[in-house]
């Protein structure tokens, strides 16, 4: 009769800080690796004989039972005994399980850490400016951290790190699949997927806003070559159209027609857009300007100035209104094969831009 | 609100702004551009903001400005706008109306 005990230590959280402690009961082997810090999963993982428990595991694996381990002959049992094969197999996959658990475990602790991190540099900033004096070792702006107190905008940044990673990967599907052979309806997955992307950032570009305007018109965010063509807090949608043109090979009239509308009606909205907005920074001006030489006080000045920044955020939210609108449009112009190459010459457009903001910033390092 | 109606079917373009409001003013560009001279309403000069605000709302504007009226329908706002007009639908909507 088999035992029904198992032998698992529920996975734990592996703090950044912490040994990785042994996991009792379970074989010499296993426990060097993991007095290493080694998040590999072990050779064996030692359970007894149950074939009922093999499609149950995952419901075992929190309970710690005592008991007497069973030790495997793998070559003399699997020639023997098929069924050993599937337990075998069964304890692959729950290795393979638990150890995917404690990575995970292990990248949230990460996370966790990265936006303490964030939060503790921004009170040293603050602790600075309050004018104590904090060894400066730790340059928050070489870092990239954000210079707000912000938990809005330390999470945007999180965030933002996440879509240029995911959009790095969907770059570099597209130019496999481009280069090869792939149907119509799972292209068009493809396409939808890297739209729906972008109309990701906008989103989240709109909760930033709210938590800090200035930040998002800042484009702090991004690296120094995207911030150099910063238009209201994101790319130009006429530099869009500009990148994805020369790129599409052949064009019926219609499609050339509607093109030519397009990059008129953009242009015509982003100049509409711009005029506001330097509408807004002169009323901003007068307002920060006002009042009679000397006065003392600013506070009246400040509060109007106030009342108008939250203008700002409506400028951001339009801005990025015209971005998903162009896309939208050219989605709808194009084939879907056309629709693809764009989607890859803009991904690659923006990837050579940080590229370059990398090469530029690293220039003075080159030995001469 | 019968003022609204009045004054939205005025000229075959319509806008209603307010002064301090520079999204209104892009908005203004923008149907300039096209080559539309719009009838300009800053209903913060008006006694009757406050009515005139709620009547803007309640014919569905999510903001009270800028409101657009062409051939005294209600076209929306700046969303509305921007939208149609990259979507080619906005020029044949005020042709009847260039200068």
């Amino acid at each position: 009769m088999n035992s029904t005990s198992t032998h698992f230590v529920p996975p734990r959280r592996v703090g950044i800080y912490e040994p990785v402690h042994q996991f009792g009961m379970w074989g010499e082997s296993f426990k060097s690796n993991i007095s290493n810090g080694n998040m590999n999963t072990p050779n064996h993982i030692i359970i007894p004989n149950n074939q009922k428990l093999d499609n149950n595991l995952s419901e075992d694996t929190s309970h710690g039972t005592a008991g007497t381990p069973h030790m495997f002959d793998q070559e003399a049992s699997t020639s023997r005994h098929p069924d050993k094969i599937q337990r075998r197999l069964a304890q692959n996959r729950e290795a393979a399980r638990k150890s995917r658990l404690r990575k995970k475990a292990y990248v949230q602790q990460l996370e966790t850490s990265r936006l303490k991190l964030i939060q503790l540099e921004q009170e040293l900033d603050r602790a600075r400016q309050q004018g104590f004096y904090v060894g400066s070792g730790i340059d928050t702006n070489s870092l990239g951290f954000s210079e707000t107190m912000n938990p809005g905008i330390a999470a945007f940044e999180m965030e933002y790190g996440h879509w240029v990673e995911e959009q790095n990967r969907q770059i570099c599907e597209l130019r496999t699949v481009l280069h090869g052979h792939i149907n119509d309806i799972e292209l068009r997955l493809l396409v939808e997927n890297a739209m729906k992307h972008y109309f990701e950032l906008f989103r989240m570009k709109s909760s930033a806003a709210k938590a800090d305007v200035f930040f998002v018109m800042s484009g702090m965010w991004r690296t120094s070559a995207e911030r150099f063509f910063l238009w209201i807090g994101g790319f130009r949608p006429s530099d869009l159209l500009k990148v994805l043109l020369p790129h599409f090979d052949i064009l019926t009239d219609q499609q050339l027609l509607d093109v030519c509308n397009l990059k008129q009606s953009c242009q015509q909205a982003e100049d509409a857009l711009t005029q506001g907005m330097e509408k807004l920074q002169h009323t901003l001006a007068d307002c920060v300007a006002a009042g009679q030489l000397g006065e003392g006080s600013y506070i009246p000045q400040v509060n109007s100035a106030m009342e108008r920044l939250e203008a700002l955020v409506s400028f951001v939210n339009q801005a990025d209104h015209l971005r998903h609108e162009t896309l939208q449009q050219m989605y709808r112009i194009l084939t879907t094969r056309q629709a693809a190459r764009g989607l890859l010459a803009l991904g690659e457009y923006f990837q050579r831009l940080r590229a370059l903001s990398s090469s530029w910033a690293t220039r003075h390092r080159e030995p001469t | 609100m019968d003022k609204v109606m009045r004054m939205s079917s005025e000229k075959g373009v319509v806008i209603f702004t307010k002064s301090s409001c520079c999204l209104s003013y892009a908005v203004q560009v923008l149907f300039q551009d096209l080559g539309v001279n719009p009838k300009i309403h800053e209903i913060d000069k008006d006694s009757e903001c406050r009515e005139i605000e709620k009547a803007l709302m309640r014919l569905g504007c999510s903001k009270p400005v800028p409101a657009v009226f062409i051939g005294g329908k209600l076209v929306g706002s700046t969303n509305e706008v921007m939208s149609m007009h990259l979507s080619s639908s906005l020029v044949p909507l005020v042709k009847p109306y260039l200068c």
